[in-house]
């Protein structure tokens, strides 16, 4: 625990000299591509100031001078499983970016998807010390939570504060200043397994880049497809990846909790290839052009040609029709809903006072997905595509790069997290001179 | 039954091996990230052109040919410019000097009109001009109408100073103004002689001051054994004055002389050494005739 506080902080200060230079490498770790944006901030001094939101929610401040995307390669499930390949598909996308940016990129803010993400929900209260909520005191009250063991092979990858309380008032965001008794507060902690992390760090290390932040695909896809008030009012970001579809659960403007199915895209392909007895580029050409998830009668008479790759054109020539294409997709698509489903149950996510889903991700481009969904997921179903950033490619605006605009925002953005405060440290010495005069004082 | 059509523009036959991208080597991708870094993008673009033409002059200048047609050219165009009517120098006007010092100092500059001012180093000038004992301070400059101003504040000497080498002139900080033949030059100026009597020379001229009552008899000072002053005047008079307090001393001398024509007298000498005890030496002369009255009684 100790030890990735101060990863984290490191980290932290690396973003900071990032920015202070103004370029920054977005990378987007997933399962059928790998995205890297490098964007350049202006500072928060040089974008036009105004009262409240300014343009683009604020987001302004930043704008993507190079964007790349490279077929993923060695990564499963989201996570890294061939590090030289993984290694050399980052390579790809990092120099094609910098050859568009034509600016040379040293930090790297990286998202990914897989790792088991599992969400940890925390509490914690202290008495104020002054009578005035100061950052010391919220540092404290963030530490004062109890850490729940969740195994030594995992790591925190986002501590976020997500709700504050001062005596009998809740829901405050930021209680700095105030003046009170007993401060208490919620924790929202994710935690993936360390492998898988540590898969990345290296990744990144021998591309010669330097991390500069970690963050889950599923929150960044969140931050960057939900509008502010589905932030705010309670909302799930369903984000349909490659190899797995990540859930983030979203309430005013925090994220609750989050969860990873690990099922995907490549699944639904994989089942095609199979089912069809084609390749699996074939049988993702297919998925892409003709895919859907509801059969009608005209689909039965429209013929696929499948091909073959028998080089015997003449007898080798089959056909399929669309509604057998379906008819293989469904069945593993409403399998990933319905899982999705259930982790939203076991969530609690019907007590939301807005239960907005909100589909995205590369996965949710299946025509006819939303009337599925919300059979499985209930009315309210948007798709999502992310928000429009200043100077992103228009090929890179699709809902299949929510996560690296989300990671760009989130770089922009950042939330507060526990190790952005100072820990209360563990004064240790000083507080037991402390309890050693008042002993004294006490005795004597 | 229909065939489904792929979307338009995508090529017919499905394409069943990946696209290609592929992944750039290690140093591919440290050369390129190299090539990015700002210093040496700047480098490549100031550098190396500089290198360039660095590299070409040179060679280009490595052969004495080529060079002396540079510094040929140069010297010609400079020699141009200092030679225009504008930057000439042609005469020569010396203020503040009696003739024979211009004369003097006109040797010593000795320029050859006209000549540019370019050419002309007034610094050097000044210090030769200023180097004359005569001189007491000495302006150089190119003035109006292309003239060489010389302007000479001369030393004004207030003594002569006899030495083994002959009389020469002083002026009131004890420096020499210039030299003089003989006495007879400068009856105006008073005479000092003996070791150590030009760094003492306010108190000569103090001492000459408070001898103006006797001014015509006076014929100088001497300094004996660097320490105090003897007056001498005409007629081998010779006043003996203290190291300390001499101008007082003079003074009682001149006021004996006032009251009771004491140098009139047959005196030789008056010695003023020793304040309490004023010693006056008569003539051998007047000695023996002093007796002789008194053996006779012809006194009174």
């Amino acid at each position: 625990m100790r030890d990735l506080y101060e990863t984290q902080r490191a980290m932290r200060n690396v973003r900071k000299a990032a920015m202070q230079r103004g370029v920054i490498a977005i990378l987007d770790i997933g399962t059928s591509k790998i995205a890297c944006l490098v964007l350049r901030f202006d500072g928060p001094g040089r974008a036009a100031q105004t009262d409240g939101v300014g343009a683009l929610a604020g987001q302004s401040q930043f704008r993507v001078i190079g964007a790349a995307t490279t077929r993923s390669r060695g990564v499963r499930f989201g996570e890294i499983d061939a590090m030289q390949e993984t290694e050399r598909a980052i390579r790809t996308a990092v120099q094609a970016a910098q050859k568009m940016a034509e600016v040379r990129v040293d930090h790297v803010i990286a998202c990914f998807s897989g790792a088991r993400p599992r969400s940890y929900g925390l509490d914690g209260a202290v008495d104020v010390e002054t009578g005035i909520v100061t950052e010391a005191d919220i540092g404290r009250v963030l530490a004062s939570c109890e850490t729940p063991d969740f195994g030594h092979d995992r790591d925190v990858l986002h501590a976020q504060p997500v709700n504050f309380a001062l005596d009998h008032r809740s829901g405050m965001a930021d209680p700095r200043g105030q003046g009170g008794q007993r401060l208490a507060t919620d924790l929202h902690l994710m935690t993936v397994d360390a492998t898988a992390i540590r898969n990345i760090f290296f990744c990144i290390k021998r591309c010669d880049l330097e991390l500069a932040g970690l963050a889950s695909s599923a929150y960044v896809a969140g931050v960057s497809s939900l509008v502010e008030d589905e932030q705010e009012l309670g909302a799930a970001c369903i984000d349909l990846g490659g190899g797995t579809t990540g859930i983030s659960v979203f309430m005013k403007k925090h994220m609750i909790y989050s969860d990873a199915v690990r099922m995907g895209g490549e699944h639904v392909s994989s089942d095609i290839s199979m089912g069809l007895q084609v390749p699996m580029q074939v049988a993702e050409r297919i998925k892409t052009f003709y895919g859907g998830v509801v059969a009608t009668g005209m689909d039965d008479r429209e013929m696929i040609e499948i091909g073959g790759d028998t080089g015997d054109w003449e007898r080798d020539r089959r056909t399929v029709s669309r509604a057998e294409l379906i008819g293989i997709m469904r069945p593993r698509i409403e399998e990933i809903l319905e899982e999705v489903r259930a982790r939203l149950d076991a969530a609690g996510f019907e007590y939301l006072p807005s239960q907005q889903i909100v589909l995205t991700g590369g996965g949710s481009q299946i025509p006819g997905l939303d009337g599925l969904a919300a059979k499985i997921l209930g009315q309210q179903v948007r798709l999502g595509r992310p928000l429009r950033v200043q100077g992103l490619p228009q090929a890179a605006t699709g809902p299949a790069f929510s996560g690296a605009v989300g990671c760009a925002l989130f770089a922009a953005n950042p939330q507060d997290e526990w190790w952005d405060f100072d820990i209360p440290a563990e004064t240790y010495p000083a507080r037991s001179l402390k309890r050693a005069v008042k002993w004294f004082k006490d005795n004597w | 039954m229909r065939t489904m059509k792929e979307p338009r523009g995508y090529a017919a036959t499905p394409r069943t091996r990946p696209v290609r991208d592929p992944a750039p080597s290690k140093w591919g991708y440290r050369w390129q990230r190299w090539m990015l870094t700002p210093g040496v993008r700047t480098g490549l673009r100031l550098g190396v052109p500089t290198l360039v033409i660095g590299l070409i002059g040179t060679a280009w200048f490595s052969n004495d040919a080529n060079l002396a047609v540079v510094t040929d050219r140069y010297d010609q165009i400079k020699a141009a410019i200092q030679h225009r009517p504008e930057f000439m120098v042609t005469g020569l006007a010396i203020t503040g000097a009696d003739e024979e010092l211009a004369s003097q100092v006109a040797e010593l500059v000795s320029v050859e009109f006209p000549v540019s001012s370019f050419d002309l180093e007034l610094e050097a000038m000044r210090a030769k001009v200023a180097a004359l004992d005569a001189v007491s301070d000495v302006y150089v400059r190119v003035g109006d109408a292309g003239a060489l101003e010389i302007g000479i504040t001369p030393r004004q000497p207030v003594a002569l100073w006899r030495t083994a080498e002959g009389l020469r002139m002083l002026d009131d900080n004890g420096v020499f103004s210039g030299d003089v033949a003989g006495r007879a030059e400068r009856r105006d100026l008073p005479l000092i002689a003996g070791d150590g009597a030009k760094e003492h020379m306010t108190e000569a001229l103090a001492l000459f001051r408070t001898a103006a009552p006797i001014a015509t008899r006076v014929r100088g000072l001497v300094r004996i054994g660097n320490r105090r002053w003897d007056m001498v005047l005409d007629r081998g008079q010779r006043i003996q004055l203290p190291g300390e307090g001499a101008e007082a001393a003079l003074a009682r001398v001149i006021a004996l002389e006032d009251t009771q024509d004491l140098l009139a007298r047959d005196v030789i000498l008056v010695d003023m050494r020793n304040e309490n005890r004023p010693t006056v030496r008569l003539q051998q002369d007047a000695v023996a005739a002093t007796r002789n009255a008194v053996t006779t009684g012809a006194s009174n």
